[in-house]
């Protein structure tokens, strides 16, 4: 619901007081009167107003040094001032004091409404200006860093401290922590936002591949380059650029690299203009950066130069205590995308998935979700849906002996004993799986 | 007191036909009985020579004061031009949940435009003028709504686009 804009009048004629007030009551705004600037002051120390509409002829203190002690108080009110006779002189004062408009009683039932409405339109501009610089001070587009935990609110808030600036950050976490989001985090959040955020694989690209990938190439540099091409670098120009699995790139890329990041210039493959690009670098590894340093794998200026900022984020079974919130945001999301009617957990199953170890981290707890919500019977997640189950049931079993044996006995149960049939399914020959029954000493009799 | 009555009071000169059809409207949007009736007013005190124009204020005051006393609601019906100090003219006014408002009709008239005479547009202004105050003393508001007849004109214009009725969410406030 729209809040009522609230006006005071300032007029020591009471007919006039009494005609404004009637003409905005009817119009829906909150209105109050004073009979004079002393009155009016007053009024104003305890309450706000949005529109104060003042006279400028008044006993005692008049409209304009009124209008000067608002401003001294409050620089933003809108104080619109009525004259009797207009003179130049008296508006352009009255402007230059900070008046929003004035106006020539008697005025036109138009003008007025037209006057009002104006400074209506100020006011919800000037508060839509404050709601959406108080929503760009807070963080955006973190919906998918889902986390209540201590350790993960920590990573939030070293994204909201680092984004404004302009330092390169190195993300450091395991596999599947959610490092690019991270990066997205953090370019989403800083004046960079505008433009791009360009990330680049670098573990999937050899080293000539990434070195065309990243600095660009130009038409004939190498036998398939048909048509010149802006590198990651250039396309990222006043954005930001997010090298994943920074750790896996060679001693040579390491150099070339360490020199683009200290001039901001690079050459594009097979071309002799040089290029600048002003961008943001943001590095992620799942690698000891430090350590490969002291055994002289990765380059020390390089890793220097990368790591300004180090945010490390932690592996999900630090946050057991984020396990049910992302648990609830992956069935959401997937029952979202699968277009189907939201599910619930059930708590033995919950409680099942806050004790596994999570080596793949939240990547593996996504995917699990995604499997449960597919196999299972659309009504509820349960134990059984979850592919932990088996895996905690048959711990016991660890050497490859028995799981052999298990996997035999479970398909010649399959097929009655069959042999020709069994074998056919285990793709060994008949020979072999007798010569595998007779070693684990298996029978029809005992295994049914 | 009439008991839940609309008296229509005509000061100056309405041909009958007007006044009746005005009458037969505000029946139909309040649900009230509607009276007709002829007052007298020496108008000259109400004459502001320096502005051409009579004032509305104490016109309105005069007819609360001495023409509703005892009246449900009741709308003050002129023939010349109302003004209010701070503006320069006004198509009527009333008493916001009060029991009195007053509407004229000399504004309302293509001719004070330069356009010609049209009675059965004219009748239609005054009567959503009429209907419009009298809304005011039942406590409604200026609506948003820009075909309700509560919605705030400045112009004939404005009065032209609206209809002679409330709009649905007037009416549930009424």
């Amino acid at each position: 619901m729209e809040r009522k804009i609230s006006i005071l009048i300032v007029d020591d004629e009471e007919s006039v007081r009494d005609s404004l007030f009637s003409w905005f009551i009817e119009d829906n705004y909150r209105v109050e009167c004073a009979e004079s600037a002393k009155k009016a002051l007053s009024i104003l120390e305890s309450a706000n107003f949005d529109i104060i509409l003042a006279d400028i002829k008044m006993p005692g203190m008049d409209g304009l040094e009124m209008l000067r002690r608002i401003k001294s108080l409050k620089k933003d009110s809108i104080v619109i001032v009525i004259t009797a006779f207009a003179t130049v002189d008296t508006a352009v004062q009255a402007l230059k004091d900070g008046a929003f408009d004035y106006v020539t009683k008697p005025f036109d039932p138009d003008d007025l409404s037209h006057l009002i409405r104006n400074a209506a339109k100020q006011i919800s501009l000037k508060e839509e200006n404050e709601v959406l610089k108080e929503k760009l001070v807070s963080l955006e587009n973190v919906e998918d860093l889902i986390g209540q935990s201590e350790a993960m609110q920590k990573v939030l808030k070293e994204v909201e401290s680092v984004a404004q600036s302009n330092s390169s950050v190195i993300i450091t976490g395991e596999s599947g922590t959610g490092k690019e989001l991270i990066a997205k985090a953090i370019h989403s959040n800083s004046s960079r936002k505008f433009f791009p955020l360009v990330s680049v694989h670098c573990g999937a690209l050899t080293e000539s591949l990434l070195e065309s990938e990243l600095f660009g190439h130009e038409k004939g540099a190498f036998t398939g380059a048909l048509y010149h091409r802006k590198g990651r670098f250039e396309m990222a120009d006043s954005g930001t650029i997010f090298l994943d699995e920074i750790a896996t790139i060679s001693t040579k890329m390491q150099i070339e690299l360490l020199r683009v990041l200290e001039t901001k210039k690079f050459i594009r493959v097979g071309g002799n203009k040089e290029i600048s690009s002003d961008f943001r670098v943001i590095c992620a590894t799942n690698k000891d950066l430090k350590s490969m340093v002291e055994q002289g794998t990765f380059r020390e200026d390089l890793y220097y130069r990368l790591n300004v900022v180090n945010i490390h984020v932690p592996p999900l079974r630090e946050r057991i205590e984020d396990i049910p919130l992302l648990t609830e945001y992956f069935i959401n999301q997937c029952c979202i995308s699968m277009n189907r009617q939201p599910l619930k957990i059930d708590t033995v199953a919950l409680k099942r998935l806050e004790e596994y170890s999570y080596p793949g981290n939240v990547r593996e707890l996504e995917n699990m979700i995604e499997r449960a919500i597919v196999i299972g019977n659309g009504k509820k997640i349960t134990l059984k849906d979850l592919p932990l189950e088996k895996s905690i049931i048959d711990s016991s079993i660890e050497s490859l002996d028995d799981n052999e044996k298990n996997h035999i006995i479970q398909i010649l149960n399959k097929y009655n004993w069959n042999i020709s049939r069994s074998a056919k399914a285990l793709k060994v020959d008949r020979v072999t799986l007798y010569n595998k029954i007779r070693k684990y000493g298996l029978k029809p009799s005992e295994d049914k | 007191m009439d008991q839940q009555n609309i008296t229509l009071i005509s000061f100056g000169y309405f041909r009958k036909n007007i006044l009746e059809k005005i009458a037969e409207d505000v029946k139909l949007e309040f649900h009230f009985p509607v009276n007709i009736k002829e007052g007298h007013l020496d108008l000259s005190e109400f004459y502001d020579s320096s502005r051409r124009q009579y004032n509305g204020n104490t016109l309105l005051r005069v007819i609360d004061a001495d023409f509703s006393p005892d009246s449900f609601r009741t709308i003050g019906l002129f023939s010349v031009d109302l003004f209010i100090p701070i503006l320069t003219f006004i198509f009527g006014q009333a008493m916001l949940n009060g029991r009195t408002g007053i509407a004229s009709l000399y504004r309302l008239s293509n001719e004070r435009y330069g356009m010609p005479r049209d009675e059965t547009l004219l009748l239609d202004r005054f009567r959503k003028e009429v209907i419009h105050e009298l809304g005011h003393t039942f406590g409604l508001l200026h609506c948003p709504n820009p075909t309700c007849v509560m919605r705030s004109g400045t112009y004939v214009e404005d009065i032209d686009q609206k209809n002679q009725n409330l709009c649905v969410k007037c009416r549930t406030e009424l």
